[in-house]
């Protein structure tokens, strides 16, 4: 169950596996996510997007960034290694309808889950214009897959080193000020990525989606440790989401409890490099 | 009540036991009145917060036939009305004193298939002891016969003697029959609708069955080896267990019917939705719901700080809303984990505390301060977010309100600000609403709990639940309660069809 078939580094710390999850990979649909936990023992439970499945083969595609102890040991797995735990698919699906032109943009790692949504719009007969973007070229992701789902695709890099030099918010701007204005946009990255994409397209009255991705332990709606504020009501990213309206989602309250156990991680994922440093010290000895 | 050692408690057992024993036959119900109530053994408070290990040891063998002893025997069995599987209670107590232990606990099994479990967590005080006698002639409850101590001394002694027998299973009967989730529902009608032959497949959430009594109860008030021993029991009577598939999701209830060829369905999800208090300050950092923190403390071992992956918040003061048996675990666990300070904060008074009177006793014991008649009223935080206290109102009792308890009314101007940095809130828990989301038909009522006939039927056809989902937040034994009568109904409904 659950073993590794490929393995591909997409970007400096961004990897890709596909692994084989037979029933996640027939019921999943686009927007929806799943809960890895590599060791049953002593593992964490984190959610990851589901970028891309194939039913007849029995796998799901997951695109993780490492950015902690147990992101860390995930992209140690090699392939023909099995994640001890998967479940899902979580969350509900994206309401995918023909609503004529959609700008999806994606941030970072955020492209993996804005594959298959913008794949489902297109496939429902809309008009796409596709934004992504990184800090830097390095780290630029999907760039042919997305291409490949787009009518237009705009590529952008915070330092310039490849496409245009902007944040996803300028290109995103141009398009709802444009002569054809966007029916609906979907956002999906950092959390002040898609805060600010919110901030544009308000005043454009464009409907905007976002994906959040936050804390969760059982992603079954049990723990409400992912709860955010829309609206001025608590919902749970597990069950109500993981999207939302992004105009009334409360960004600056979910980024601090993204927070909450920011340096318990960060000593953890030292240690663990620290560990991984002192064992290929050692197998140098050997 | 002060901390007695389990030595002391043992040697004082010892001497009652040889001045007793020997004429036991011969005791009035005076005699057996005027012997004293033998206490729970348990580790010492100061201890006891150091470790995870189980707070009780349980009786020795001399205190539970001594506890035997004090039982009056009525004809006309009043704990056994009060016990909602009606275990033959008298019964099982006199095998006790004849020391015929196997028989004792094969008593109970003929109507409870978890002795393990609700000895340890029933809340005996308001069930089987509540009606006592001897609790009645001695004008306090709390001093009824031991019923749910002598329950676990019998079941453990079982256990640790390798003396469980796996029940017979008849012929495959080429059916089969789906359970949805593993808690104690599930793992009653797993057990009973296996029994008869049929196929039993148990789905799960998450990576580790045994429901909330695995992610929920602490290993100090439940040890996880006696749930896994129950569920290695079904195992080997050939239940199939499958982690990490949660239905509704991996999938449909109905394509469990339709397309997997299950011929029945019993939903034994529980209440897994946490309640919150809708005030302001909830979602700051430092705010959890006690499924969360449990979840991480238990299930994620997160108590193993060496070892474990899942961080838990470091608290120094915790408020933990809510009076019930979470809170308690909430609090104790939160001390356990390293709090200074851990405050129970309950708008009603001591008595209306709904947790079992052992549990708050132990909690008291630990130094958990509870401040009853207390309400909060909003969460404040400082500019990263960090909760900073909360404020509280104090409250009075009025009148009694729908559930017969006195309504507790806030008193104007009395607000108080409690400084923490932890707030875990412990008020319940709504049902889940995903299985009732993905399945089209399953009518549930206002509260999101699961509609069932006196069989436990639903509305839908050879689907069945029990347990949480269909009485909201209840009991392990009202749970197990309802998993006999589902089962029973789907063993009726398999062998017409």
């Amino acid at each position: 169950m659950n073993k590794i078939r490929e393995k591909t580094q997409l970007a400096g710390n961004v990897f890709q596996y596909v692994i084989e999850a037979p029933l996640i990979a027939s019921e999943r649909k686009p927007g929806q996510f799943v809960i890895v936990q590599i060791d049953t023992s002593f593992g964490e439970r984190i959610p990851l997007t589901i970028a891309d499945a194939d039913p007849a083969a029995g796998t799901v595609t997951l695109i993780f960034q490492v950015v902690g102890k147990t992101t860390e040991h995930f992209s140690r797995l090699k392939p023909g290694e099995a994640v001890e735990n998967i479940l899902g698919p979580l969350g509900r699906p994206t309401h995918i309808e023909k609503v004529g032109h959609v700008v999806c943009v994606g941030g970072g790692i955020g492209v993996a889950p804005l594959y298959p949504i913008t794949e489902g719009f297109r496939r429902a007969g809309n008009t796409i214009t596709a934004i992504i973007g990184a800090r830097s070229k390095e780290l630029l992701i999907l760039e042919d897959k997305m291409r490949a789902v787009a009518d237009e695709l705009v590529v952008t890099t915070d330092d310039g080193s490849y496409g245009r030099k902007a944040f996803v918010t300028e290109p995103l701007k141009e398009v709802c000020a444009g002569p054809n204005p966007p029916q609906l946009a979907v956002a999906i990255g950092p959390p002040v990525m898609m805060k600010n994409c919110a901030a544009t397209t308000k005043p454009f009255g464009v409907k905007t989606f976002v994906s959040l991705n936050t804390i969760m332990v059982d992603g079954t709606g049990m723990c409400g440790g992912c709860r955010v504020t829309v609206g001025g009501e608590t919902k749970f990213v597990c069950v109500d989401g993981p999207e939302f309206d992004g105009h009334l989602v409360d960004f600056d309250n979910m980024m601090l409890r993204l927070n909450a156990y920011r340096d318990f991680e960060r000593q953890a994922h030292e240690g663990c490099k620290l560990d991984a440093e002192i064992g290929k010290l050692q197998g140098g000895l050997v | 009540m002060s901390f007695i050692p389990r030595e002391q408690l043992k040697t004082e057992a010892e001497r009652l036991y040889n001045e007793l024993k020997p004429k036991a036959a011969e005791l009035t119900a005076r005699d057996r009145r005027a012997i004293p109530q033998q206490e729970m053994p348990s580790q010492a408070p100061e201890e006891r917060v150091k470790n995870m290990q189980e707070v009780t040891y349980g009786y020795s063998k001399e205190q539970a036939v001594v506890e035997a002893l004090r039982c009056l025997q009525c004809k006309k069995a009043l704990c056994i009305e009060g016990c909602p599987v009606r275990i033959d209670i008298p019964a099982f107590i006199k095998a006790i004193v004849d020391e015929d232990f196997k028989k004792s606990i094969d008593i109970i099994k003929r109507d409870s298939l978890l002795p393990a479990i609700c000895g340890r967590v029933c809340p005996q005080e308001t069930q089987c002891q509540e009606k006592c006698t001897l609790g009645a002639a001695l004008k306090d409850k709390n001093k009824s016969v031991s019923i749910g101590r002598l329950e676990r001394y019998v079941a453990d002694w079982e256990r640790e003697n390798n003396l469980v027998t796996s029940p017979d299973v008849k012929p495959e009967t080429g059916k089969s029959v789906a359970v949805i989730g593993s808690g104690p529902a599930s793992i009653t009608v797993a057990g009973d609708v296996r029994r008869e032959g049929h196929r039993v497949v148990m789905f799960e959430a998450f990576h580790r069955p045994g429901g909330v009594i695995v992610y929920g109860i602490p290993e100090f008030r439940m040890p996880k080896a006696i749930v896994d021993a129950e569920i290695k029991a079904l195992q080997a009577m050939g239940v199939e267990v499958k982690t990490n598939f949660l239905v509704g999701r991996t999938r449909k209830l109905k394509d469990l019917m339709d397309k997997d060829g299950f011929d029945a369905v019993f939903i034994g999800t529980g209440a897994g939705l946490p309640r919150f208090m809708h005030i302001e300050g909830e979602n700051l950092v430092g705010v959890f719901s006690a499924n969360e923190y449990l979840t991480r403390a238990n299930l994620m071992k997160a108590y193993d700080a060496g070892r474990a992956d899942t961080p838990i918040f470091k608290s120094r003061k915790v408020a933990v809303l809510g009076g019930g048996n979470v809170a308690m675990d909430s609090a104790r666990m939160a001390k356990r984990i390293g709090a200074q300070k851990v405050s129970i904060v309950y708008r009603r008074s001591e008595v209306e505390l709904p947790a079992r009177i052992e549990e708050v006793h132990h909690a008291m014991e630990e130094g958990i301060e509870f401040r009853l008649l207390t309400n909060a009223q909003r969460v404040l935080g400082d500019e990263k977010g960090l909760v900073q206290a909360i404020e509280t109102l104090s409250y009075e009792l009025g009148e009694p309100d729908e559930s017969g308890r006195r309504r507790p009314v806030p008193i104007k101007g009395s607000e108080q600000i409690l400084e923490v940095d932890t707030v875990i809130v412990a008020i319940g828990n709504d049902s889940n609403p995903l299985i009732k989301q993905t399945t089209d038909g399953l009518e549930t009522n206002k509260w999101g709990n699961v509609i069932v006939d006196e069989n436990c039927k639903t509305s839908l056809d050879r689907v069945y639940a029990g347990g949480d989902i269909a009485l909201g937040s209840a009991t392990v034994i009202l749970a197990m309660g309802q998993g006999r009568t589902a089962a029973k109904a789907i063993n009726q409904l398999l062998a017409g069809s």
